[in-house]
C-alpha cells in the first residue's frame, strides 16, 4: 500500500482515494506559502466564502421563489413575510451579492497592484477574469428575478443595447429576451441562467485554485520564493487562522449590513412591482455595475460616427477584455508596486478614475456627466494600454531583495 | 521612417497626453460656458449640498423632514401602540383610496391584537369569494386568512376616481421611496397654501412641496380630530401622520423587531469570536520569524 501518514479509517480511505493528502496539499501543511502575505491576500478565501453563502441561500430561496411575471414579486414578499427566516435568507443573498463584488474587486486590484497577473500566473489571472464575467452575468440575471420596477427596466435597457449590433441586432435582442419585449419568457430564462452560472463559477474556481497551486501564491514583494526555505511557511495553521480571522471581520460587516441596513444597496423602485407602462425617471444598475454602465454610455457622438451605441457596447466589453492581455502589455519584470514608484502613482490614479466612472454611472447622461464619463473612459483605456506599456519599458525600479527574510541590500537598481 | 521607428514610444506618449487634454478641455469648456441648469457645475454643487434633484423635473421635491422613529437605529423597535393607532388611521382614512394587499387580518395578531380582536376586524370587511357549487361568486364577511380588500376593482377604476392618478398600494410604500418613512410623513404633513404666483399644472390644486412637481393629486387626507383614538392620544395631524407612518413601516417590514434583536446577538457573538481569532492568530504567528 502507498506510503502516507494516515492510519485507521483515514488510512483506509487514503489508500483508495487520496483525498486527505489532496486537502493537505491544497490548504494544509503541504502547501508552502510565502510568510509575508498581507491582509490583501485574505480576499481570495473571502470570495470563496461569499460564493458558498450565495449558493446556500440561493438554493433555499429557490424553494419558494416563483419565476413567473405574475407571481415573482408576490413570492418574494411571501418569502419576506411568511417563510420562517425567509427575510434573513433573502437579505443575506441580496447583500451577499454586493459584498461578493466588493471582495472580488479588492482581490482584482490586489492583483493589479502586486503584479499577480505576471508570469507565471497569467492563466490564473485570466481564469479569475472569467469568474468575474460569470459573476456579472449571474448578478445581472439575479437582479431581474424580484420583478420590481428596476428589475424590469434594467433588463429592458441592457438587452436593448444589443440591438446596436449591425444586421442581427433585433434578432439578438429577441433571442436574449426569448420574446419581443422583456416578459415572462425573459424571466424564466434569466432564472435558469441565474441557477446555472454559480455552478460554472464553482468549476472555474477549482481550476483557478489548481493553477494557483502550480506556482504558489505570489507575495507583496513580488519575488520568487523557494519551497521549504525560510521564506515559506505551511498554509496550515498560519494562513488558515489568518483567513478565519478575515472571515470573522467579514461576517461582522456583513451582519451589520443585513440586520441594520438591509436595503442600503438596493434601489427603492424595486419594491414597486414591474410595470411595463411606467418608465422610472432614472434607471440605474446596482453599484458594482456603475463604472461599466458609465463606459457603456460614454460614446455619445451619434452625429459623428455611425452606430455610436454599438461602440458603447464594444467599449464596455473591452473594459474587461483589456485586462486579459495586460500580462503582455506591462512587460516589467518587477511585479510589486513596492519597487515601482512611478507605477504606484499611476495605479492610484487609475483607481480614482474607476471611482469617477462609478459616480458618472449613477448620473443621467446629461451635461457635465457626459464629458466626465468620456474623459474617464478614455483614461481607463489609455492606462491599461499605453501607460502600462511605457511604464513597463522605461520605469526605473527600486532594487529587489534576494529573499523575503533578507533586507534590501544596496546594489545596482534593477533595470530592464 | 527611421525617425518614426526610433521615436515611436515618444510619439505614442505625446498622442496620449493630447487625447486626454482634449477630453479635459471639453470638460473645462462646459464648466465655463454652459448656462446654469441641469447637469452643470453649479447644479452639481447644489446636488452635493444635499438637495435632491431628480432628472428632468422642474420642481424637485424638498428633502423630507427628518423624524426620530422608534424603529430607527440598531436597537430600534416598533412602538406597537402607535402602530395600532396607525392601523386605525389607515382604516378610517387611507383605505378609502389605498389598498394594503400584502397584509392579511391574521397579521394583526403580530401588532398586539388578540385572535378574537383580529377576527372582529376581519368581519367588518366584505370580501368576494367563490365560485360556489353553482359556479357563482358570492360575498361574505372577512376571515383571518383574508387580505385587506382593495378599494377599487382595478387600476382604471382607481384612476377614474382620483383625477387620473391611481393611489398606490401602501403595503410597501415606506421601502418603495427613498428615505421612505420620512417621505411619507412629510407628504402627509406637508400640505399648505401655494405661494403667490405658483402655477398648477392640473385642476386639482393640492400644494405639497415634498412631492415631486410640488402638486399632488391626493387631497390632504388628515384633519385634526378626524379619528378618535381609544387610548386618548390627541389626534392632531402630526400625531396621526406619525402613527400611520409607523404602521406603514410595519406593513413593509413586519420582521424588523426580530431582525434588530437577532442582529444584536449575531454581531456581538461575531465580534467576540473575531477578537478571539485575532489573538489565536497572534499566538500561532509568534513562531514565524520575520
Ligand atoms: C381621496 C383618496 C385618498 C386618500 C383618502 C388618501 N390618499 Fe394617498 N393618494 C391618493 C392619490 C390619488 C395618490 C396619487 C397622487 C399623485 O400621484 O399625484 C396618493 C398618493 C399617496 C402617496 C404616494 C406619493 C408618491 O410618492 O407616489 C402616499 C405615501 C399616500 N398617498 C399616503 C396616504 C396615506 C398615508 C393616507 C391616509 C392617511 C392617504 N394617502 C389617503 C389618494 C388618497
Ligand atoms: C468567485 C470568485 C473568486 C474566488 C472564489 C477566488 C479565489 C481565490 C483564492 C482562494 C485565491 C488564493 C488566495 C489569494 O491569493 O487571495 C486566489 C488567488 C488569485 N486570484 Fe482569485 N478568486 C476569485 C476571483 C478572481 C478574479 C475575478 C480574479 C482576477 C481577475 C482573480 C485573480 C486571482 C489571482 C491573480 C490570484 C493569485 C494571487 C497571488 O497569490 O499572487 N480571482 N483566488
Amino acid at each position: 500500500m502507498a506510503k502516507h501518514k494516515y492510519t485507521g479509517i483515514m488510512g483506509w480511505i487514503e489508500d483508495r482515494l487520496p483525498i486527505f493528502s489532496l486537502l493537505d496539499n491544497a490548504v494544509g501543511t503541504g502547501y508552502h506559502t510565502p510568510k509575508n502575505l498581507n491582509y490583501w491576500w485574505n480576499f481570495g478565501s473571502l470570495a470563496g466564502f461569499a460564493l458558498v453563502i450565495q449558493i446556500i441561500t440561493g438554493i433555499i430561496l429557490a424553494m419558494y421563489y416563483n419565476p413567473s411575471a405574475a407571481g415573482a414579486f408576490e413570492s418574494i414578499e411571501h418569502i419576506m413575510r411568511d417563510v420562517n427566516y425567509g427575510w434573513l435568507m433573502r437579505y443575506v443573498h441580496s447583500n451577499g451579492g454586493s459584498l461578493f463584488f466588493l471582495v472580488v474587486f479588492i482581490h482584482v486590484f490586489r492583483g493589479l497592484y502586486y503584479g499577480s497577473f505576471k508570469a507565471p500566473r497569467e492563466l490564473l489571472w485570466m481564469l479569475g477574469l472569467v469568474i468575474l464575467l460569470l459573476m456579472m452575468m449571474t448578478a445581472f440575471t439575479g437582479y431581474v428575478l424580484p420583478w420590481g420596477q428596476m428589475s424590469f427596466w434594467a433588463a429592458t435597457v441592457i438587452t436593448e443595447f444589443f440591438s446596436a449590433i449591425p444586421g442581427v441586432g433585433t434578432d439578438v435582442v429577441e433571442w436574449l429576451r426569448g420574446s419581443f419585449a422583456v416578459d415572462n419568457a425573459t424571466l424564466n430564462r434569466f432564472y435558469s441562467f441565474h441557477y446555472l452560472f454559480p455552478f460554472l463559477i464553482v468549476g472555474i474556481v477549482i481550476v483557478h485554485i489548481w493553477a494557483l497551486h502550480v506556482h504558489g501564491s505570489g507575495n507583496p514583494k513580488g519575488i520568487n520564493v523557494k519551497k521549504g526555505t525560510s521564506d515559506t511557511i505551511p498554509f496550515h495553521p498560519f494562513y488558515t487562522v489568518k483567513d478565519l480571522f478575515g472571515m470573522g471581520v467579514f461576517i461582522v460587516i456583513f451582519a451589520v449590513l443585513v440586520f441594520y441596513y438591509p436595503n442600503l444597496m438596493s434601489h427603492p423602485d424595486n419594491y414597486i412591482p414591474a410595470n411595463p407602462g411606467v418608465t422610472p425617471p432614472h434607471i440605474v444598475p446596482e453599484w458594482y455595475f456603475l463604472p461599466f454602465y458609465a463606459i457603456l454610455r460614454a460614446v455619445t457622438w451619434e452625429h459623428l460616427i455611425p452606430n455610436a451605441k454599438l461602440w458603447g457596447v464594444i467599449a464596455m466589453a473591452g473594459s474587461i477584455m483589456i485586462l486579459f492581455v495586460i500580462p503582455w502589455i506591462d512587460k516589467s519584470k518587477v511585479r510589486s508596486m513596492t519597487f515601482r514608484p512611478l507605477s504606484r502613482i499611476f495605479f492610484w490614479i487609475m483607481v480614482a478614475d474607476v471611482f469617477l466612472l462609478g459616480v458618472v454611472g449613477a448620473m443621467p447622461v446629461d451635461g457635465i456627466w457626459i464629458y466626465l464619463g468620456q474623459f474617464g473612459t478614455a483614461y481607463y483605456f489609455l492606462h491599461f494600454t499605453v501607460i502600462l506599456y511605457l511604464l513597463g519599458k522605461y520605469e526605473k525600479t527600486r532594487p529587489l531583495p534576494k529573499s523575503i527574510s533578507e533586507p534590501v541590500i544596496r546594489s545596482e537598481p534593477v533595470i530592464q | 521612417m527611421d525617425f518614426l521607428k526610433k521615436n515611436v514610444d515618444k510619439i505614442v506618449a505625446l498622442l496620449t497626453v493630447m487625447v486626454l487634454a482634449l477630453f479635459a478641455l471639453r470638460i473645462a469648456l462646459f464648466l465655463t460656458f454652459s448656462p446654469a441648469g441641469e447637469g452643470t457645475f453649479r447644479y452639481w454643487m447644489y446636488d452635493v449640498l444635499g438637495i435632491e434633484a431628480a432628472a428632468g423635473e422642474e420642481r424637485p421635491a424638498l428633502p423630507p423632514n427628518q423624524v426620530a422613529w422608534p424603529f430607527d437605529g440598531p436597537l430600534g423597535q416598533y412602538d406597537m401602540a402607535s402602530v395600532r393607532r396607525g392601523l386605525q388611521v389607515y382604516r378610517e382614512s387611507c383605505s378609502a383610496c389605498h389598498g394594503l394587499n400584502q397584509i392579511a387580518f391574521r397579521n394583526l395578531t403580530e401588532i398586539g391584537y388578540s385572535e378574537g380582536a383580529a377576527k372582529e376586524i376581519a368581519a367588518e370587511y366584505t370580501v368576494t369569494d367563490g365560485p360556489d357549487a353553482y359556479g357563482d361568486m358570492f360575498e361574505r364577511a372577512g376571515r383571518l386568512t383574508d387580505y385587506f380588500p382593495s378599494p377599487f376593482a382595478n387600476q382604471n377604476a382607481a384612476m377614474a376616481a382620483n383625477s387620473g392618478a391611481a393611489p398606490p398600494d401602501l403595503s410597501l410604500i415606506t421601502k418603495a421611496r427613498g428615505d421612505g418613512p420620512n417621505y411619507v410623513y412629510s407628504i402627509l404633513t406637508g400640505y399648505g397654501d401655494a405661494p403667490d404666483g405658483f402655477e398648477f399644472n392640473s385642476d386639482v390644486t393640492n400644494y405639497n412641496p415634498y412631492f415631486p412637481t410640488w402638486e399632488i393629486l391626493m387631497m390632504a387626507p388628515l384633519f385634526e380630530d378626524m379619528v378618535e383614538y381609544q387610548d386618548g392620544t390627541e389626534a392632531n395631524v402630526e400625531q396621526m401622520a406619525a402613527d400611520v407612518t409607523n404602521f406603514l413601516m410595519w406593513t413593509a417590514e413586519p420582521n424588523l423587531d426580530d431582525r434588530h434583536k437577532m442582529g444584536f446577538k449575531v454581531t456581538a457573538y461575531m465580534v467576540v469570536l473575531t477578537i478571539l481569532l485575532f489573538f489565536s492568530m497572534r499566538v500561532i504567528w509568534r513562531r514565524v520569524k520575520k
